[in-house]
């Protein structure tokens, strides 16, 4: 902890260009900084970044572990900790930040976020099962015990075609704002603590969210045009939250641990936005079950109406198709069950077919993947009328610990409990 | 082809145009505005000039309605929209040529509908030829003849090739495959429809849940061209068990499309969703993963696709013409490509390509797909 960007941007005027030049004006903790509504504060019950309401941008990066010993990963995970705290106030990291160091030694803070301001920065964690068990079964830090039942490789659903490049991972890196930059300079920093420790498996950029998590939030729209998520569970939604999100103390025996977290399920889903582009309005809308202006389900009212799946159309067909992604997703065809999803539009670049390599990054967090989503995606997979659209072309899974407070370090209950 | 999914365009998408907004009113730009309730048709105008007329369609009822201009006799359908949910909007535009029609709105979906006399007066506009419609039927009723004759070349080649798979003649197998498959895929979108065969046929290793018997064609691919390790070969029961199920099922397939017929949407969406099977899964490789066969499938897309758009040319050279050569030309440009890369009686394998040669291949196929997926429209509207 030291150079507070914040207190820098109150003396220069916020968006001072040049500021990065100018001589260091303001450190130590900055104690106004949780006051500043662009500021989510990072020490909770609950980590950050899950139902905070979504930011607009997004960096995911997932770890493999190169070390055998546990106190390395400790260590890692506490200096992790300290560097997200840092960040997510808007401070640099280290005891001398990004351009108060010596000058005969590298920069602490790697500087391409000295003068911005955090964004709502929020970092998450999250452990794979890789960090339990070993792909023999080998129990690698003594944790196989505490290993929760759920945190189990998801199967192969009808259609995937994973790439091991861009799948797994023993950890993970949720940094999200609604400044890229600073989002690529919480990845980057807390991948450059952990080298010797951990080495990057696969990091993934996210523009433009594709869910609300807020009632304050409008739906926005995903690459294929139409709004998502609006049925999303809510931060408002307790009662949702609590049933759906978080895992409970007695939820699983080996996984006390994770009372307080969830699980985090990734997928990285490859969309043909070329054939879609090509495909009729109606035939888009019949596809997804909605309508593309308003979002309104097909059966009748606004956005927020909730689908009536027995309405007839002609010839007595359903006027919400069969396989419409809304009927096949929806919680009423599910057994009630909600997801909190928290995905991001992709494009990164073109493919060599002269297509754009793009589509959506899906976030869920879920208290039980096994009974939630495994479920859901097996019947997406198998009915959902999106599927000429899409194809899933990476995944994870990972069990995010609960939040901790000042002094703490994430992950403590599974090592120290 | 991707798991059983029914192919929308095979199954009766019948409105014509459809958009959806909030309940706004009818915008300056001449649109109409429809308001449909449980007991009434409001029509915001009783005239229109000649050329696109858009109805914006506001359901303000109850139930489900429709909505459909009618020719002057009350029975000829210029244009429709249907499933309006109640508090949705949808556009219908048609091309009306002057005279006397129907607007009327059907609540509930039912009877006769709630009608009005609807006067279109001449703009000047050339509306296009009025014959369309008889070009329109030639055109479904030619496809309609071109399906059941790929079905019936495919029937006899899956026969035979079924009969030398089961006997051991691996070689004289592998050397039907893609010639046999070729009738099938000119005719995807067809056989897609059918949602249980589709799978039963035509599945790839990849679309397979976890657990979950895999029979049909590429099954038997895999086990003619088996991975280098690990793999066990098929037994002479499993070789029998998927030899007569491809067989019988192809047979099924068949009999189904015997009383199969088609409209005019249903080939210019075929078209276009066998050039996206094209783009998605023949000039990526995934379809031909162990035989490398995917340019025959390639060829057989385009075949199909070409044999919708030339039936309904005559259609479209009076009502877009130069769409008609645009599309003329983007077929023959990709079939010169296709045709450099021939090799005796068909062609090179798909890992014989270079990634040049790949790329300007998906080049081709987007420059035909793009102004292909107007064609629906051009035709219809």
């Amino acid at each position: 902890m030291s150079v507070s960007r914040r207190g820098f941007l109150g003396f220069l005027g916020a968006g001072a260009a040049g500021a990065a030049t100018l001589p260091l004006v303001g450190c130590g903790s900055d104690a106004s900084a949780g006051a500043s509504d662009d500021i989510v504060p990072f020490f909770g019950a609950h980590q950050a970044g899950i139902v905070t309401p979504a930011q607009d941008r997004l960096h995911f990066a997932t770890f493999d572990i190169t070390t055998t010993a546990r106190d390395d990963l400790v260590e890692l995970l506490r200096r992790w900790t300290a560097a997200a705290a840092d960040m997510t106030a808007g401070r640099d990291i280290g005891d001398y930040g990004a351009m108060d160091g010596p000058l005969l030694a590298p920069p602490e803070d790697t500087g391409e976020a000295y003068g911005l301001r955090p964004a709502r920065l929020t970092i998450t964690f999250g452990f794979g099962p890789g960090l339990f068990v070993d792909a023999d079964g080998n129990d690698r830090f003594g944790l196989a015990a505490k290993r929760p039942a759920a945190l189990q490789p998801l199967p192969h659903f009808s259609g995937d075609q994973l790439q091991e490049a861009r799948s797994g991972g023993d950890l993970c890196v949720q940094a999200c704002s609604d400044d890229p930059q600073v989002a690529v300079h919480a990845v980057r920093n807390l991948a450059r603590i952990g080298f010797g420790t951990v080495a990057m498996r696969w990091s993934q950029l996210g523009f433009g969210r594709t869910s609300s998590t807020s009632d304050t939030q409008a739906t926005p729209r995903n690459l294929f045009g139409f709004k998502d998520g609006t049925n999303n569970i809510k931060a408002e939604q307790g009662d949702l939250v609590d049933r759906f999100v978080w895992v409970a103390p007695d939820d699983d025996r080996a996984g006390a641990w994770l009372a307080g977290g969830s699980y985090l399920v990734a997928r990285r889903v490859n969309m043909h936005i070329e054939t879609w582009d090509r495909t009729s309005l109606q035939e888009q809308e019949v596809v997804i079950g909605r309508d593309k202006k308003a979002g309104a389900p097909l059966s009748c009212g606004g956005e927020f109406t909730a689908p009536d799946f027995a309405v007839a159309g002609s010839g007595g067909e359903p006027i919400i198709a069969e396989g419409a992604h809304l009927r096949v997703a929806h919680p009423e065809q599910n057994d009630g069950v909600h997801i909190l999803r928290r995905g991001y539009n992709f494009a990164d670049g073109s493919n060599g077919l002269g297509n754009l390599d793009a589509g959506l990054f899906f976030l869920a967090y879920t208290r039980d993947p096994v009974a939630n989503f495994v479920p859901l995606q097996t019947r997406l997979a198998r009915s959902d009328l999106l599927n000429e659209y899409i194809v899933h072309t990476g995944s994870a899974l990972f069990a995010v610990p609960p939040g901790v407070g000042e002094g703490g370090y994430i992950g403590e209950t599974l090592f120290e409990g | 082809m991707r798991p059983p999914i029914t192919a929308l365009a095979v199954v009766g998408l019948v409105a014509v145009g459809s958009a959806c907004t909030s309940n706004e009113s009818a915008s300056a730009d001449g649109s109409l505005a429809v308001t449909s309730t449980d007991d009434a048709c409001d029509v915001s105008r009783a005239e229109a000039p000649s050329g696109n007329v858009v109805f914006e369609v506001t359901n303000g009822g109850t139930q489900v309605t429709e909505f459909y201009l009618l020719a002057d006799d009350g029975l000829r359908i210029i244009g429709e929209v249907e499933n309006i949910g109640p508090g949705i909007t949808r556009n219908l535009v048609v091309q009306a040529s002057p005279g006397q029609y129907f607007a009327a709105c059907k609540p509930g979906m039912t009877g006769d509908g709630l009608r009005s006399e609807f006067t279109v007066t001449d703009s000047g506009i050339d509306v296009g030829d009025s014959d369309v419609a008889g070009l329109l039927t030639t055109a479904t009723d030619q496809y309609r003849l071109y399906v059941r004759d790929q079905i019936a070349q495919l029937v006899e080649k899956t026969d035979t090739f079924a009969s030398m798979y089961l006997a051991g003649d691996d070689d004289g197998a592998r050397a039907l495959y893609a010639d046999a498959r070729t009738h099938w895929e000119r005719v995807e979108p067809v056989a897609e429809s059918f949602g249980d065969l589709d799978p039963r046929l035509d599945l790839r290793e990849a679309d397979l849940e976890a657990v979950q018997e895999w029979t049909g064609w590429h099954a038997i691919e895999k086990d003619l061209w088996p991975p280098a390790d690990g793999y066990a070969p098929f037994t002479e029961t499993q070789r029998a068990d998927l030899a007569g199920r491809l067989t019988a099922d192809t047979a099924e397939l068949s009999t189904r499309v015997q009383d199969l017929t088609f409209d005019a949407t249903q080939l210019g969406n075929g078209a276009k969703e066998l050039l996206d099977e094209v783009a998605t899964g023949k000039v990526t490789g995934e379809e031909e993963i162990w035989s490398h066969t995917d340019l025959w499938d390639f060829q057989a897309n385009v075949d199909g696709a070409r044999i919708a758009f030339e039936a309904l040319q005559p259609a479209l050279e009076t009502k877009d013409a130069d769409l008609a050569t645009t599309l003329t030309s983007r077929f023959a440009a990709l079939q010169t490509l296709l045709d450099g890369h021939r090799d005796g009686d068909g062609f090179v394998l798909y890992t014989d390509l270079t990634e040049a040669q790949i790329k300007e291949l998906a080049a081709s196929v987007n420059a035909l797909s793009e102004p292909l997926a107007e064609l629906t429209a051009a035709v219809v509207l």
